[in-house]
This record gives structure tokens, C-alpha cells and sequence, in this order.
């Protein structure tokens, strides 16, 4: 869960570019960001989950944020970077191709997502950020992982 | 939220811990081998259930577990003899006990009438006759008021205005009072300062000093006391608000106490009017008793508040000669010096530690392992020779760091009692609920398994003694019949074998009935009508999916729960089970477990150019297959011939949709792998790289349940790993599917 | 400066519940498990007020305010007794050790307080 709905009016956000789209997230969901190092593939897995990394220790899943959010695969490269972020209680790295900038803003500036019929802009946008003519997509993480499997049939 | 909730959830964990407890030493006394100390700490037990359970006004439970302790009290002082059928009442008592814990923590309800009965069963031990459950335990269950002494409080700033009404209360019709402290009393860190504030509380006024008994300055004994307060106090303060200041000091200050009203009667005894209005009022010495000198007292001059705060300083205390327990000693020889001193001595040198120290502790040895290995990597990359310092001093640690973690797992290792402990009581239930006469043997509690592994032996063993009771085991009658006692014996064991934990589960019953077994796994579908099995593949048809032997499903082993679940749920910790049974005679289950889920030995393979672990405890053997042993059959499958018998051959990177086709199994290597229920299989891979302990690393942690993998690991160049989940992959319906489904994209 | 408490009994909910209790009153607050254990915590300090349970393994609470007084540091320390139990045979058995109050339990925070202040100038 986003740490938003406090009553800070101010609050930060990370934003980042997938193509010509930019995006941001709550600031406070964000542990830290790092290079892309390669990822293992899980078995059976849906495209956007890359694989799982070895985060000092721990084995964080990372996503694909581009694939995940309909836009296609993302290409890695060496300046490809790994958003780390804490999601109910689990910590997951988004794959993205740069991190552009951080952002103060206050709840006034959010505007409600237009309905656009998609179901992955219903599922993942939370609201939407007008600033100086740009328009941010502010990303919602709690849908992020692919859904639980069914506990499995005895 | 309520204040109390933070405390519930240790209060329940505590409740747990007496309730073993409780039942360990019942099972001692029952066998025997119980002493005093048993006793004792069964009371405790059940009193510490008590205690907690009045903090959140459990009172259904309080009431109940005050009838026992009651009980238990009287076994403890003797007047109830400790024999077999007294214990048996107390085992069951400990079960409707154990229902009560678990109606208040908002799991199930008591059954009210089987309380009320054993209730009575528990009063019955000690008055021959039934005490009600609705009498309240002694204070227990008191309000917020159940205090030794009414709480007061009072600042001595404000006294003045505590006192304002005393100037109006000098008509007759007050009480009178005097008491004379003890040097028992200060010994006690009791202070006649602390009792004379309580009666300023009460409105205690005209209070005076009556300090004649003190020698001259010479002959004074600091540790003595020498004086004695006389006060009045209001005719409407009722007495026992007087006497509650009184209450805990007891006879250590004896105190006179009349109402005026019974001495203008003439009631009074003679000795307590003389006792009363003796001494002159002295009312100011608590105007300001830190004051230098008040009001002098006109019989005998004293300085009242430095003697009240004398009293209370540290050398001048009274005579501990008021005490006979005190001897001369040093008081650090002293200390340990209690009744029970040499019993604690014998108690191990224990800490209680946060498990989550030690979990990180382990964490963190976990990844000394990894980096070890990684530095021993590069070193071997460098080229060094065997006997550079280097290389020397990398053995030296890696020899170090192989101790560390055997130690450090060793921290976190139990004895499996503590599950052991909750079988008696299961036993009990499923015995009656069956109406089978069981007795449970149980061997082996002492045998130690890392903690992780402990808490979920729990759910495998009920299983398996559910089963061993609804279907091992005949009808008494059936029994008897058949030349054996009515009792059936149901052994659980724990063992150490080869690195792993084993429990056993048997039983002396009927044994499996294999033409049953069969014809059932022949109607199900499960085996060809005429396929050729040993007898010991017919008793594990049991394990197979959609299996279950009930004629009748009973309430006991028909939840829903079948043999095929508990072996699932066992190979999830990387475990087998397996049956071996003989007709007549009963049934041995034998399920074994890694001693840990922390580390794993592993064979690390190479499949589809990805790195994988393969649990080195399902590896039958590793072969290099001839072209020849090489056999197709159907569309896509393909079979190996090994000595005679043939095992299907499974390709892991397809397994795992990492490609499309499986390559030659002639040109890579087969692992030969064994499972209960898919029997084996060999698994094609590219390469194998070696052997290594692995550090479990769970991807559910972070992510989820992946299919076919068990979980994760960190190798020596810091990437992760898959560990294979070998029984799921040569599961037969994990094969299916994946037949069904088109093929997974290569990554 | 802060007063502290030493309090000794066996269940942890009881001392967590105490320690919560007296830390929000701004009391410092040594805890101890059993008997014992509550006199190795006296060897290296000085509490104002003790705290102490009765039905404790290993050493009861009789033994242990017995080892108390008979240290001369903490002779005139007082000695709150904290206790399901509350017939005056006990409270007699514990005064005779050394007591200084009883305290029935359950408890709550205002009437523990109140017993604290009633027996600590």
C-alpha cells in the first residue's frame, strides 16, 4: 500500500518515462534503486515477471513494468535500473528504462483517471498529474504481482 | 483499541506453553514417574492460566480453572492422594480446560454441560461433593476494588485541603484510634509515615505522638521502635476503611480502634479506652512533617519528622532480629541462599532469546556461506596453487564457516516434545469419538530438529495418528475376537537417520488390506486391472489422489483430508512418507524430514543454459544413457532403460518451458530420481556442475508459489537459483498439463 | 529522576502488561522471571519499589522477598506483592517474609499506581 491517504497534503513522487508515457509512484513505497543485473526466469511465469534477483540475500521477483502495463517488453540495457519498492510487505524490483526525476506535489493536483476502457489503465492507474503541461500517470502497485494461483486442487 | 489487546496474544502463547506443561506433568504423574516438583508445577500451570485469564476477564475460564487449581491444591498439600484415577480426572479436566483457552481466544465453545460435569468430577476429588462452577474463585474475579488496601492517593502538598474538614468534626460520635508500630513493621519497608498518610485520607485529625517510651539519647537502639499515634477520625468513616489501611500490616502494628459512640455506651473493653485518648494531640506534626521542629509534645519533646524520616532512611532500620530467617552472612553469599537454591542450581544455564535474532543470525550465516563460496570461486579462477597461503587459508575458513553454521542451527534446534506433548490429548479424542480403546506410546521426544521444521510436524503426525486409530485399529471386540487385548498401541517415534528426522507412526490393528487397496485403486481408475504390483506398491496406493479406504466416512478421517494431502504437505519440507504393513499385525508409517529448512545438500545441473539445484536426497543415481536405452513412446514421450525396467524420461528445460524440444537425452546426463507416489524418473539435463549445501531462500517471501520449484538459493557468484521441486515435476498431473497446454515461450 | 521498579514474575503477558504500564508512569522498569532470577537482578541495582508474584518455578515469591530483606541494601525496599490470591493465610505468609502491600490481580494501571505511591515516600 501507498502511503498516501495521511493527511500530508505534500507528498513525493518518482517519476520515469516508458516510451513517450511518464509515470511516478509514491516516493515512500521506494527502498532504493539500482543497476540491472541479470535476473533468474522463473517456470511458468507470465512475460512481464523477468525474473528473481538476489537483493543482499533476499530473492526479490522483478517486473517488467512496461510489459505490465500493456506497452509491450522492455529492452534492457546497462543504464536499465531497478526500482525497488515495498508492496504489502513484500519487496519487488520494477524494471524500468530510467528514472527521470522526483516530484513535490500536494493531493489537490491529483485528478481522477479518465475512463479510457482499459483494463490495465483501471487496474494500475491510480490518478493522474497535470504539472507545467505534462501529464503523469501516478501508478498504483497493489496489482503488481500476477494473481495467486488458486490453492492448488487435492 | 483496547489497552489490553497487545497482551492477549502473549497471553495465548503463554496459555500454550502451560497447557503442555500442564499435560507433560499430568502423563508424569500418571506413569509414575512424577514428583513433588511435578505437582508444583502442574498447579503453577494452571494457576498462571487463572492469573492471565482474569487480566481479560475470562470468566468462564477463570471459574474453571479455579475448581482445578483447587484440586491441584489439595494433591499439592497432601490431603488428595496422588493415584491413577484422581490423575485420569485431572487429564480430562485439562482438555476441558484447553477448551476453555480456546473459547476465549474466539475458537470454538465449551460444552457447557461437560464443563459443569468435570467441574463437579474436580470439586468431587476433594469435598465428596460438587462445588458449583458458579461460585466465584477467592478474589480472582474481583473487581478493579480487589486490592490488599483500598488505593488511595495522596500528595502530601495537598493535605491541608484533605484536612479542611477536620476543623467541624471535633462533636462527639468519632472514632478513636491508636496504633503502635513493630520493628517487624519497618522491617518489612512498612512506615508508620505512610499509614498516618492513608488516615489523613480518611479525614484523620487531632493525630499525636506518644513518644514517652524513648530512652535517653544513649541508650537509644536506632533499630528499635519506641513509639506509638493516637488519631480520631470522622464517626461516618466506615471501619472498614480503617481498618483496610491496616490490613497488610497485620500484627506487625497492632491497632486499637473504637467508635465513641460504643465507648459513651460503656461497651468498650477497658484496656482499649486505655489504650485511647492518652496521648496529647499532636495534629500539627503532620502539618508539615519535614518541617524542623514541630509543635513540641508536651510529655516527651521529640522531633516527630525526623523520626519519620529516620524511619525510612537506610542505616538506622529496625532489628532484623525481628526475623529470625536472618543470619549474619554476607549478604552477596546471601542472596542465592534461598529455600530453593539447590534446585536452581541444577537448572541449566538458559537465555530466553528473540527468534528473530537467531533467524537473522542464521540469515546472516547463510550468506557468510554464500560469500565464502564466492571467494573460493575467484581464488580457483585465479590459478593459485593448492598450497598458496591463500588457498590454504580459504580451506581454513571455509572448515570455519561449515562449524559456524552447524553451530548456529544448532541454536534453533528443539526437541520435537514440544508436538510430541499435544498427541496424549488427540489420542484421547479420536479414541472415544471411534470408541477404541488406545493407548499412545510415544519414544524418541528428546530428538532435536531445527525449529522450522517442528512447527509443522504438527499437522502430518495428527494425520497420520487419525488414520493409524479410524482404520489401523479394530473395535475392541474385533480385537478380542481376534486373540489380541481390547487396547490397541499406537507408537509414535522420532529418530535420527542418515541426517534427516524420522517419526514413525504405528499401530498393533489390522494392517492394510490389500486386495481391498487394490480393487479400490482398480475401480478409481488409479492402476491397470491387471497390473502387477508388490505388496508394498499396494499399501502406498493409499498415497494416491482420490484414495481413501472408508467404507463410512467418519468424522475423524473423513474431513476431507486424504493420505495423498499428507504426503503432499510432507514434500513440501522435502520429505517422504512411506507404509510398510502386515496383515493382522498393523501398520508402520515412516515419514522422513530434512532436520532443517534452512539449508539443503543439492546437485546444481545445468538445464536449457539456466542453473538449477536438484535435491541431492531424490537422487537415485546420475546416468550417462546409451542411445540404445533410449525409447519412444507415443507422440512425445520417451522411456529409459535402466537394468531391465523402464522409467519415463523427462526433459527439465521443457519441464520448465525454458525450451520447446527436448534435446538428445544421449548427449546430456539423466538424473535417476524416486518419489512415493510417481515412482521414478529420469531427469534429462545438460550438465551437471557439482555438489554443494545450498541456502534455502523462499520466493514466496517475496513473490509466490512457482510451480515445480521448491524454492531458491544464492550461488558463489551471487545469482539466484532455482531448487527443483522433483516430486513436482514427475508428477503425473503436472506432466498432463503441461501436455495440454502449448508451449511455454523460451525466455 | 525517574523511581524504578524491579518486577519480578513468571509470566511474560504480566510482565509485559506491567512494564507497559509503569513506563508510561515514567517509571524505570527492571523485569525478572522467577525468584532467582529477581535476586541476580538486585546484586547490580537499587529499584525503589519491588514487585514480585508469588507461584513462580524455581524460587516462589516468599523465598525470594525473604532473600531480599536479608540483603542490607534493600532492607527497607518496599515490597508490593502481586498475587491471584488474596486469603489472609497468604498475605500473613508473605508479610512474614517481608511484604510491605498485596496486590490483587487482575490489576489495573491506576490502582498498581496508586499502590506504588502508597507505599514510596
Amino acid at each position: 500500500m501507498d502511503a498516501v491517504d495521511n493527511s500530508h497534503d505534500q507528498f513525493e513522487l518518482i517519476s520515469f518515462k516508458i516510451e513517450d508515457q511518464e509515470f511516478c509512484l509514491d516516493i515512500m513505497a521506494v527502498r532504493e534503486i539500482r543497476g540491472w543485473t541479470h535476473a533468474t526466469p522463473l517456470p511458468h511465469s507470465p512475460p512481464y515477471v523477468r525474473g528473481v534477483i538476489n537483493l543482499r540475500g533476499a530473492v526479490l521477483p522483478i517486473i517488467d513494468l512496461k510489459a505490465r502495463l500493456g506497452l509491450g517488453a522492455a529492452e534492457t540495457n546497462p543504464r536499465s535500473v531497478i526500482i525497488v519498492v515495498h508492496v504489502g510487505g513484500r519487496l519487488i524490483g520494477l524494471l524500468v528504462d530510467a528514472v527521470s526525476e522526483i516530484l513535490a506535489t500536494t493531493k489537490e493536483t491529483i485528478q481522477p483517471t479518465p475512463n479510457v476502457s482499459c483494463e490495465t489503465v483501471n487496474k494500475f492507474v491510480r490518478g493522474i498529474i497535470a504539472l507545467e503541461g505534462r501529464m503523469i500517470s501516478w501508478i498504483g502497485l497493489d496489482y503488481i504481482l500476477p494473481e495467486q494461483q488458486a490453492a492448488e486442487a487435492a | 483499541m483496547d489497552p489490553m489487546e497487545p497482551f492477549k496474544a502473549t497471553f495465548f502463547q503463554e496459555c500454550e506453553e502451560q497447557m503442555a506443561e500442564l499435560e507433560a506433568g499430568l502423563l508424569a504423574l500418571e506413569s509414575g514417574e512424577g514428583d513433588g516438583e511435578t505437582i508444583n508445577a502442574v498447579f503453577r500451570a494452571v494457576h498462571s492460566v487463572k492469573g492471565g485469564a482474569g487480566a481479560f476477564g475470562f470468566d468462564s475460564l477463570v471459574k474453571f480453572a479455579h475448581v482445578f487449581e483447587t484440586a491441584l491444591d489439595a494433591m499439592r498439600s497432601g490431603a488428595l492422594e496422588v493415584e491413577p484415577e484422581a490423575v485420569k480426572i485431572m487429564l480430562r479436566a485439562s482438555d476441558v480446560l484447553a477448551d476453555h483457552v480456546l473459547e476465549a481466544k474466539g475458537q470454538g465453545q465449551v460444552d457447557c454441560a461437560r464443563a459443569q460435569a468435570m467441574a463437579e468430577e474436580l470439586a468431587g476429588l476433594t469435598s465428596g461433593g460438587g462445588e458449583p462452577l458458579e461460585e466465584p474463585g477467592d478474589g480472582s474475579v474481583e473487581g478493579e476494588d480487589s486490592f490488599g488496601f483500598t488505593p488511595l492517593m495522596v500528595d502530601l502538598d495537598e493535605a491541608p485541603a484533605a484536612r479542611a474538614p477536620q476543623a467541624d468534626v471535633e462533636e462527639p460520635g468519632g472514632w478513636r484510634l491508636s496504633f503502635a508500630p513493630t520493628e517487624a513493621m519497618y522491617a518489612k519497608g512498612n512506615d508508620a509515615l505512610l499509614l498516618l498518610r492513608e488516615l489523613e485520607r480518611l479525614g484523620a485529625h487531632d493525630i499525636s505522638l506518644e513518644s514517652s517510651a524513648l530512652p535517653e539519647f544513649d541508650f537509644l537502639n536506632p533499630e528499635a521502635s519506641y513509639c506509638k499515634w493516637s488519631a480520631r477520625l470522622p464517626g461516618d468513616v466506615p471501619e472498614a476503611d480503617i481498618r483496610d489501611v491496616f490490613d497488610f500490616v497485620g500484627d506487625d502494628c497492632p491497632l486499637a480502634l473504637i467508635h465513641e459512640n460504643e465507648l459513651i455506651k460503656g461497651a468498650a473493653p477497658p484496656s482499649l479506652v486505655a489504650d485511647l485518648g492518652l496521648a496529647p494531640a499532636l495534629a500539627s506534626a503532620l502539618d508539615d512533617p519535614f518541617a524542623t521542629t514541630p509543635a513540641p509534645p508536651p510529655a516527651a519533646p521529640v522531633d516527630v519528622a525526623a523520626l519519620l524520616s529516620a524511619a525510612r532512611a537506610e542505616a538506622p532500620q529496625p532489628a532484623p532480629k525481628a526475623r529470625p530467617a536472618v543470619k549474619d552472612a554476607p549478604a552477596g553469599e546471601e542472596l542465592h541462599a534461598g529455600k530453593e537454591a539447590g534446585k536452581a542450581a541444577a537448572v541449566a544455564a538458559t537465555i530466553r532469546v528473540d527468534l528473530d535474532r537467531v533467524d537473522r543470525l542464521i540469515d546472516l550465516v547463510g550468506e557468510l556461506v554464500i560469500n565464502q563460496a564466492m571467494l573460493a570461486q575467484r581464488v580457483s579462477e585465479a590459478n593459485l596453487a593448492r598450497s598458496s597461503t591463500v588457498a590454504i587459508g580459504l580451506d581454513e575458513l571455509e572448515q570455519l564457516t561449515r562449524e559456524i553454521q552447524d553451530s548456529v542451527m544448532a541454536i534453533r534446534a528443539q526437541p520435537v516434545k514440544s508436538v510430541f506433548q499435544r498427541m496424549p490429548r488427540l489420542v484421547r479424542e479420536i479414541a472415544s469419538a471411534t470408541r477404541k480403546e488406545v493407548r499412545l506410546v510415544t519414544e524418541g521426544e528428546n530428538t532435536e530438529v531445527d525449529k522450522t521444521v517442528i512447527e509443522r510436524l504438527s499437522d502430518p503426525i495428527t494425520h497420520m495418528l487419525r488414520n493409524a486409530i479410524d482404520h489401523g485399529l479394530e473395535s475392541p471386540e474385533e480385537r478380542v475376537a481376534a486373540g489380541k487385548p481390547a487396547e490397541g498401541v499406537v507408537r509414535l517415534a522420532a529418530l535420527h537417520r542418515s541426517g534427516r528426522i524420522v517419526i514413525e507412526v504405528s499401530d498393533d490393528g489390522r494392517g492394510i488390506n490389500r486386495p481391498r487397496v487394490r480393487d479400490i485403486a482398480v475401480s478409481k481408475g488409479l492402476i491397470a486391472a491387471d497390473a502387477s504390483l508388490t505388496d508394498e506398491e499396494v499399501d502406498n496406493l493409499i498415497f494416491l489422489p482420490g484414495f481413501s479406504t472408508a467404507q463410512t466416512i467418519s468424522d475423524i478421517s473423513g474431513r476431507g483430508v486424504g493420505m495423498d494431502v499428507v504426503k503432499r504437505s510432507i514434500q513440501a519440507l522435502g520429505g517422504r512418507i512411506s507404509i510398510s504393513s502386515q496383515p493382522g499385525k498393523g501398520s508402520t508409517f515412516t515419514m522422513s524430514l530434512p532436520l532443517t529448512l534452512a539449508v539443503l545438500d543439492g546437485m546444481v545441473v545445468t538445464a536449457a543454459e539456466h542453473t538449477l539445484v536438484a535435491p541431492l536426497t531424490a537422487i537415485v543415481e546420475t546416468l550417462r544413457p546409451k542411445p540404445n536405452d533410449v525409447r519412444r513412446l507415443g507422440p512425445r514421450g520417451a522411456v529409459l532403460a535402466v537394468r531391465g525396467a523402464h522409467v519415463p524420461l523427462i526433459d527439465v528445460g521443457v519441464a520448465l518451458g525454458w525450451r520447446p524440444n527436448p534435446v538428445d537425452p544421449a548427449a546430456g546426463v539423466t538424473l535417476l530420481v524416486e518419489s512415493e507416489v510417481g515412482g521414478r524418473a529420469a531427469l534429462v539435463v545438460d550438465a551437471i556442475q557439482g555438489q554443494r549445501q545450498v541456502v534455502i531462500k523462499s520466493l514466496e517471501a517475496n513473490y509466490q508459489r512457482v510451480e515445480a520449484i521448491a524454492a531458491a538459493t544464492i550461488l558463489g557468484d551471487g545469482r539466484v537459483a532455482l531448487i527443483l521441486d522433483v516430486d513436482a515435476v514427475i508428477d503425473s498431473r503436472f506432466l498432463e498439463k503441461l501436455e495440454s497446454q502449448p508451449l511455454a515461450q523460451a525466455s | 529522576m525517574a523511581k524504578t521498579v524491579l518486577t519480578v514474575d513468571d509470566s511474560r503477558m504480566m510482565r509485559e502488561m506491567l512494564l507497559s504500564v509503569l513506563r508510561d508512569a515514567g517509571f524505570n522498569v527492571i523485569q525478572a522471571e522467577d525468584g532467582v532470577d529477581g535476586l541476580e537482578k538486585l546484586a547490580g541495582a537499587a529499584p525503589d519499589v519491588i514487585i514480585t508474584d508469588i507461584n513462580m518455578p524455581r524460587m516462589d515469591g516468599y523465598g525470594f522477598i525473604e532473600g531480599v530483606r536479608r540483603d542490607a541494601r534493600h532492607r527497607a525496599t518496599p515490597i508490593l506483592v502481586l498475587s491471584t490470591e488474596s486469603d489472609q493465610a497468604k498475605k500473613a505468609r508473605a508479610r512474614d517474609a517481608g511484604a510491605t502491600g498485596w496486590i490483587v490481580k487482575p490489576f489495573n494501571a491506576d490502582s498498581l499506581l496508586s499502590a506504588i505511591r502508597r507505599v514510596s515516600a
